[in-house]
């Protein structure tokens, strides 16, 4: 019993940290129409900037803040350097643009900070395991990245429902044209969108590195992840991306964490423990087919064009 | 007519070639250059690198050129790239090859040209018995040793249960295999993890701390054992259940590792600190050709495998023609390795002693690998039986 908590709490984990990385994704591609393969890049650099400016400060907190803002910086200054320019595109025209962005990150960082990748350790007191009920403990910065994901899904829900830039936002993914019309400075608007995104993916990136390692390309599996999650829940949909990460998330970890003992109760020990791993990778591959054919337009669909 | 042209062509072809091929010995260098796991493909040249300044940058008095090829960690690619440096590039021999499935998967395209093929590293359970060939040696070892002696080492310490995690592919499940050919006490569960994407073990030290079991084991090599420990120690496990090792502790992963690897043991056949002159001179002059950088076991395995092209090239006097006497040669192991003096077994993988290895503070206040104890001496893999060379 205490297992299944367990293991979901670390779905749960899972889920809401490729949520962040989703919501940044799924607005950029919902509302200005833009596929972002570079997406997974902004991760990086949080990952990056996080750990370079954690090392500075000397302390945690202060150098995640920093470093969340260099990455909403940075992500302005790639909308406006580069990206608005290839808004008016063919979808493989940007696909290759952002391609090459990945390519061109890849190897500045590579330029900038070595080939050996970072380490960005945490403060004692989060490295603490922490008694959630009794019998259960459960590592104290994967509490925190829940906690700190949950506050981030709500201020955007607030953001995007009940301020004047939301309604803006979900106007523009409803029709771009239309809001143009009405005079409203939509360039501006896109670069917010998309600096939000990045200091999102940001966020992910730098909430992930003491867990993983800091390294080149550590954007790059993931993304795909993150892809399916705007999929399954719907493009442009902030609330399909936080009901679909959530989903990925506890399908992946209870898949990882029950399939091997189910199989080897049909398997020989040796097959269940070879064919479990692959199969539990496959299984939210399995639910993106089911629901593109069920739904294709995700589960919860932004409004119609 | 046409035909006549073709075959005086090819002959032509067949003539010059010995000619070409014995002006300068050409090396294929097959490793992993780009990606998370490059460092370790770096390290690997760096140390051939190094080898090759010591022979003088000559063998036999020719000179030498290597041509680096990157697999990207990925078995299509390797493959891609032996047969390009077989069939267009006709070197003479092929040295690298970190991971097993890339290994398994380029090992007929070299087998079938009788091109000498030498594992710097990978050392998967087929190779040392019904895929062993003659023209195939290993400067490392068969998968199966290292964690084996681990699993001696656990017995010692009167361990009685253990929980194994390890990735699924080819290396992992030898590596798993491994400890439980040694180990006696109860193996109460075996995990297997995607290779090489996933990155993130929570299920899996879930699973072990509620098994109660009295030990955990694992493989994880390059920045994927960064990655477990950070997640064991931030678990709060590394109080609780002792960790034992095999390659995931290196001096590659230890400056990203710090203190999360204070205290946890590993085996393996070559340290930085093992007391002979050719060691000593390895490790002192690759810390000056490379500022900043420590050799690994991967360096010293490709430094070995120059060392022991060059003891065949030297032995038939350069006539690179003469494989049967280079493979003899080879099999004497005739050259001083940095891990002290070995055989080689009838299947061409070495036959050799295993050290238990700590993590310490050296001199320069930098975390370090040391070893502890010899925890077996000669040990020869459990396959070789299954090879039909005798």
């Amino acid at each position: 019993m205490y297992l299944v908590v367990e293991q979901l709490l670390n779905g749960l984990q899972f889920g809401l940290l490729l949520f962040l990385l989703a919501a940044g994704l799924t607005l950029v591609f919902g509302i200005m129409d833009f596929v972002n393969l570079a997406h997974g890049s902004l991760y990086m650099m949080g990952a990056y900037f996080a750990a370079t400016f954690v090392a500075w400060t000397g302390s945690f907190v202060l150098g995640a803040l920093i470093a969340l803002g260099a990455t909403l910086l940075l992500g302005i200054a790639l909308e406006y350097v580069a990206l608005r320019h290839l808004y008016g595109r063919d979808h493989l025209d940007q696909v290759l643009a952002t391609f090459g962005l990945i390519l061109f990150f890849n190897d500045a960082v590579r330029l900038i900070w070595g080939p050996a990748g970072l380490a960005l350790p945490l403060p004692a007191w989060l490295t603490v395991p922490v008694q959630i009920i009794p019998g259960v403990y459960y590592p104290a910065y994967r509490l925190m990245i829940i906690a700190v994901a949950l506050a981030v899904a709500a201020m955007l829900y607030l953001v995007v429902m009940r301020t004047r830039i939301g309604m803006l936002i979900r106007a523009g993914a409803s029709n771009r044209e239309m809001i143009g019309a009405l005079g409203i400075n939509i360039k501006l608007l896109f670069t917010l969108v998309f600096g939000l995104g990045a200091a999102l993916a940001g966020l992910a990136g730098l909430m992930q590195a003491p867990i993983l390692t800091v390294q080149i390309g550590m954007g790059e599996n993931i993304l795909i992840l993150a892809f399916v999650i705007i999929v399954i829940g719907g493009i442009g949909s902030i609330r399909g991306a936080f009901m679909a990460a959530i989903f990925v998330g506890i399908i992946d970890t209870m898949g990882r964490a029950f399939l091997p003992d189910l199989l080897r109760k049909v398997l020989s020990g040796a097959a269940a423990s070879t064919a479990a791993p692959a199969l539990s990778s496959m299984l939210i591959y399995l639910l993106m087919a089911i629901i593109l054919v069920l739904r294709p337009e995700g589960l919860f669909p932004a409004a119609k064009r | 007519m046409k035909k006549a042209f073709w075959l005086a062509g090819a002959m032509a072809l067949a003539l010059a070639q010995p000619a070409t091929a014995a002006d300068s010995v050409k090396i294929g260098f097959v490793s992993t250059f780009s990606g998370p796991t490059a460092v370790i493909g770096n390290d690997m040249r760096n140390s051939f690198e190094l080898a090759l300044d010591h022979l003088g940058r000559k063998i036999d008095g020719k000179p030498v050129e290597v041509i680096y090829e990157d697999d990207q960690q990925k078995p299509d690619v390797g493959k891609q790239k032996t047969e390009k440096l077989v069939q267009s590039d006709k070197v003479d021999f092929i040295v690298g090859y970190i991971w097993s499935n890339v290994l398994l998967a380029s090992l007929k395209t070299a087998v079938d040209s009788k091109t000498f093929l030498i594992s710097a590293n990978a050392g998967p359970s087929q190779l040392a018995g019904e895929l062993c060939s003659p023209y195939v040696f290993s400067t490392s070892w068969q998968n199966d040793q290292t964690p084996a002696a681990m699993g001696l080492y656990m017995n010692q310490k009167g361990v009685k249960s253990v929980f194994l995690i390890g990735p699924n592919y080819a290396a992992g499940k030898d590596m798993l295999a491994g400890v439980k050919s040694t180990f006696k006490g109860e193996v109460v569960g075996e995990e297997y993890t995607v290779w090489p994407s996933q990155l993130d073990f929570s299920a899996e030290l879930t699973k072990a701390r509620n098994s109660k079991a009295e030990s955990i084991f694992v493989f994880y090599p390059g920045a994927a054992g960064v990655q477990f420990l950070n997640q064991y120690a931030q678990a709060g496990i590394k109080a609780q259940i002792p960790l034992y090792t095999a390659f995931t502790v290196d001096e590659l992963s230890l400056p990203l590792q710090k203190d999360n690897a204070i205290g946890i043991p590993g085996a393996q056949e070559w340290v930085n600190d093992l007391p002979n002159a050719e060691n000593k001179k390895f490790v002192e002059d690759y810390r000056k050709k490379y500022p900043g950088l420590r050799p690994t076991y991967y360096g010293a395995q490709a430094y070995d495998a120059a060392q022991l092209i060059n003891s065949a090239v030297v032995a038939v006097k350069g006539d690179l023609t003469k494989k049967d006497a280079m493979k003899a040669e080879m099999e004497k192991a005739n050259f001083k390795s940095l891990r002290g003096p070995f055989k080689y077994g009838n299947n061409h993988i070495p036959i050799q002693n295993f050290y238990l290895q700590d993590v310490v503070k050296d001199a320069d206040g930098q975390l370090s690998l040391k070893t502890v104890a010899t925890i077996v001496k000669d040990d020869q893999d459990k396959f070789h039986d299954k090879c039909s060379m005798k």
